[in-house]
């Protein structure tokens, strides 16, 4: 019985762990392989150099920027988009008719297509774009968003931001949901001001929902790839090169797999280092979880 | 928080409702008015919120300059075998995980969470280099096979599928089990009918992921009549490169759209069903 009971459970596993293997641990291993090679694919060269790549890594003059883009765009989009997210939270849990038609539309840029909806805002902040035509319409004349690095850098964590708040609203307002009606009644009759209450129940027992969707958000963030490749192309200069996008252009062309690799692993480093501090965080940062 | 507000109150919380709305609802409908605008219109100044006369060649262009159905075929198949094929192996492994004992079901757990930690853009290049050796490069079988048995969304819904199995009672099944029925047998009759929720909710996040792919199809395809819809949006371009943006803005529109109408007959079900997904991962 025992053994029929194993059984099954390997059977039951395997698709998944055979995916894991073959997609996930076996690249993982030949990105580590290739990361030790010359390889131009153009060239057809292929030959073992051990840390040569690591070394060109250390010493290459573009990296300080493509990690201050990514550092700044990480950053960027984590700052505004918690912050929106918990605000629309707090909006759409008031009790006030029609509430969930808003609700709705705060979500829905999360259903559009990515490219479709990166698309629409390359359209609209062009220089005779919508948004400056709006801007003029008030005599204020926009620069040209894409084209100037600070506005290009915060015009890509923008269109980031209102695509995805949505979901981290919905997590904060499941949260906000859940903290129990009693401790605000309590508060108020011990004559606690709204901020305060706020400060010393909400955030408190909403702080697990905080660490994860900051988490989730950080994560995702080092991954943003289709907007920076339709919106900006890197550019200006070099000004929103993120990682992932400079690890395409090294990989797929310029042809260099193995300095590619190299970044590769450069990126699994920090998403792996990013998610332990962040799970060690928790232990000061969260105040009550279940 | 939830306290009766004074009327005053209510009326600014209105206002500022519809400030912040702006920028959620405006690109799409700044997309699908400017989708019918004749190309001389889209940049005018001041802007034209509302189009008075309609142009609709930029839907035919989209057509005529791309195999554009064929496109729109290729997404829609290729994200639905995905989201049943991720629904079926991460059902099966998360139901595993949270109810069969079987030596070294701990570890194997760890390895797959592994996963979770792997955006696939560290991958990328093996991945390629794999699916040239097995010569799927230009197919579709690497956007398949990838994402349904060991991507992120393969494993983050295996995830979601544990936690919610090991939430149900397991009593409901112990009975079945008393009268001899077989571990498939139990999860096929029993657990998945009672797993819906968590299944609409894996089923939802398995389709948009699969559906805003882009650096996979852009490093994998390069024939136009295997382009999925993402890649095929941004290659309206003119002989400079630039932007085709009337034709651009209706194909956008034609991919927006019809989720659009799906997520607002069955948003309950879509946030929900994320807000689940996000919570319990």
């Amino acid at each position: 019985m025992a053994r029929r009971e194993s059984l099954a459970g390997y059977l039951f596993i395997a698709p998944q762990l055979i995916g894991i293997v073959v997609f996930v641990l076996i690249p993982l291993g030949l990105v580590v392989y290739y990361s030790l090679h010359e390889w131009n694919v153009l060239a057809g060269t292929f030959k073992f150099v051990g840390p040569a790549n690591y070394e060109k890594l250390a010493s290459d003059p573009s990296l300080p920027e493509v990690l201050l883009a990514s550092g700044l765009f990480s950053a960027g989009l984590v700052v505004f988009n918690l912050s929106l997210a918990l605000l629309l939270a707090i909006l759409v849990n008031q009790k006030l008719r029609g509430i969930a038609v808003f609700r709705t539309l705060f979500f829905s840029p999360v259903v559009v297509s990515l490219v479709a909806w990166t698309i629409v805002w390359g359209f609209l902040l062009q220089a005779n774009g919508g948004i400056n035509g709006i801007l003029a319409m008030f005599g204020i004349t926009g620069p040209n968003w894409l084209r100037t690095p600070a506005t290009a850098m915060i015009a890509v964590i923008t269109v980031q931001v209102f695509k995805n708040v949505g979901l981290n609203m919905v997590l904060f307002l499941a949260a906000l949901q859940g903290v129990p009606r009693e401790l605000y009644e309590a508060a108020r009759v011990d004559g606690a001001s709204r901020f305060k209450q706020f400060r010393r129940i909400t955030v408190p027992l909403i702080s697990p929902t905080i660490l994860l969707t900051m988490i989730i958000t950080i994560v995702g963030s080092l991954q943003v790839f289709a907007q920076i490749a339709v919106l900006t192309q890197g550019g200006p200069g070099m000004s929103t090169t993120v990682l992932v996008y400079y690890l395409y252009q090294q990989a797929f062309q310029f042809h260099r797999f193995g300095y590619g690799s190299t970044l590769a692993i450069l990126l699994f480093v920090i998403v792996a280092v990013l998610t332990f501090v962040q799970w060690q965080m928790r232990r000061k940062l969260v105040f009550y979880e279940n | 928080m939830r306290t009766e507000l004074s009327p005053r109150l209510k009326l600014a919380l209105y206002g500022l409702l519809c400030v912040l709305a702006i920028p959620f609802v405006f690109p799409t409908w700044w997309m699908v008015t400017s989708s019918v605008k004749p190309i001389s219109q889209i940049f005018a100044f001041p802007p034209e919120l509302i189009p008075h006369t309609f142009d609709w060649s930029s839907y035919a262009d989209v057509f005529r300059l791309q195999p554009f159905a064929q496109q729109y075929w290729n997404s829609c198949y290729i994200a639905a075998i995905v989201t049943v094929g991720t629904m079926a192996v991460s059902s099966l492994a998360g139901y595993a995980f949270a109810r069969i004992r079987f030596p070294g079901s701990n570890l194997l757990f760890l390895v797959v969470l592994l996963g979770l930690l792997m955006p696939t853009e560290v991958t990328i290049v093996p991945l390629f280099q794999m699916s040239l050796k097995a010569g799927m490069v230009n197919t579709h079988w690497p956007l398949i096979l990838v994402p349904m048995l060991g991507g992120m969304p393969s494993v983050f819904s295996t995830f979601v599928m544990r936690q919610f199995f090991i939430a149900l009672p397991v009593e409901l099944e112990e009975a079945a089990r008393v009268d001899g029925l077989g571990r498939f047998k139990i999860f096929w009759t029993i657990a998945l009918p009672l797993a819906r929720p968590a299944l609409a909710a894996v089923a939802i996040f398995t389709f948009l992921q699969s559906w805003n792919l882009y650096l996979e199809p852009i490093v994998y395809l390069t024939s136009p009549e295997k382009y999925t819809l993402p890649q095929a949006l941004t290659q309206y371009v003119d002989v400079y490169q630039g932007p085709m943006w009337n034709i651009q803005l209706a194909a956008a529109t034609l991919t927006a759209l019809p989720v659009l109408v799906v997520f607002i007959f069955a948003q309950r079900q879509f946030i929900e069903g994320l807000a689940h997904t996000g919570l319990k991962g």
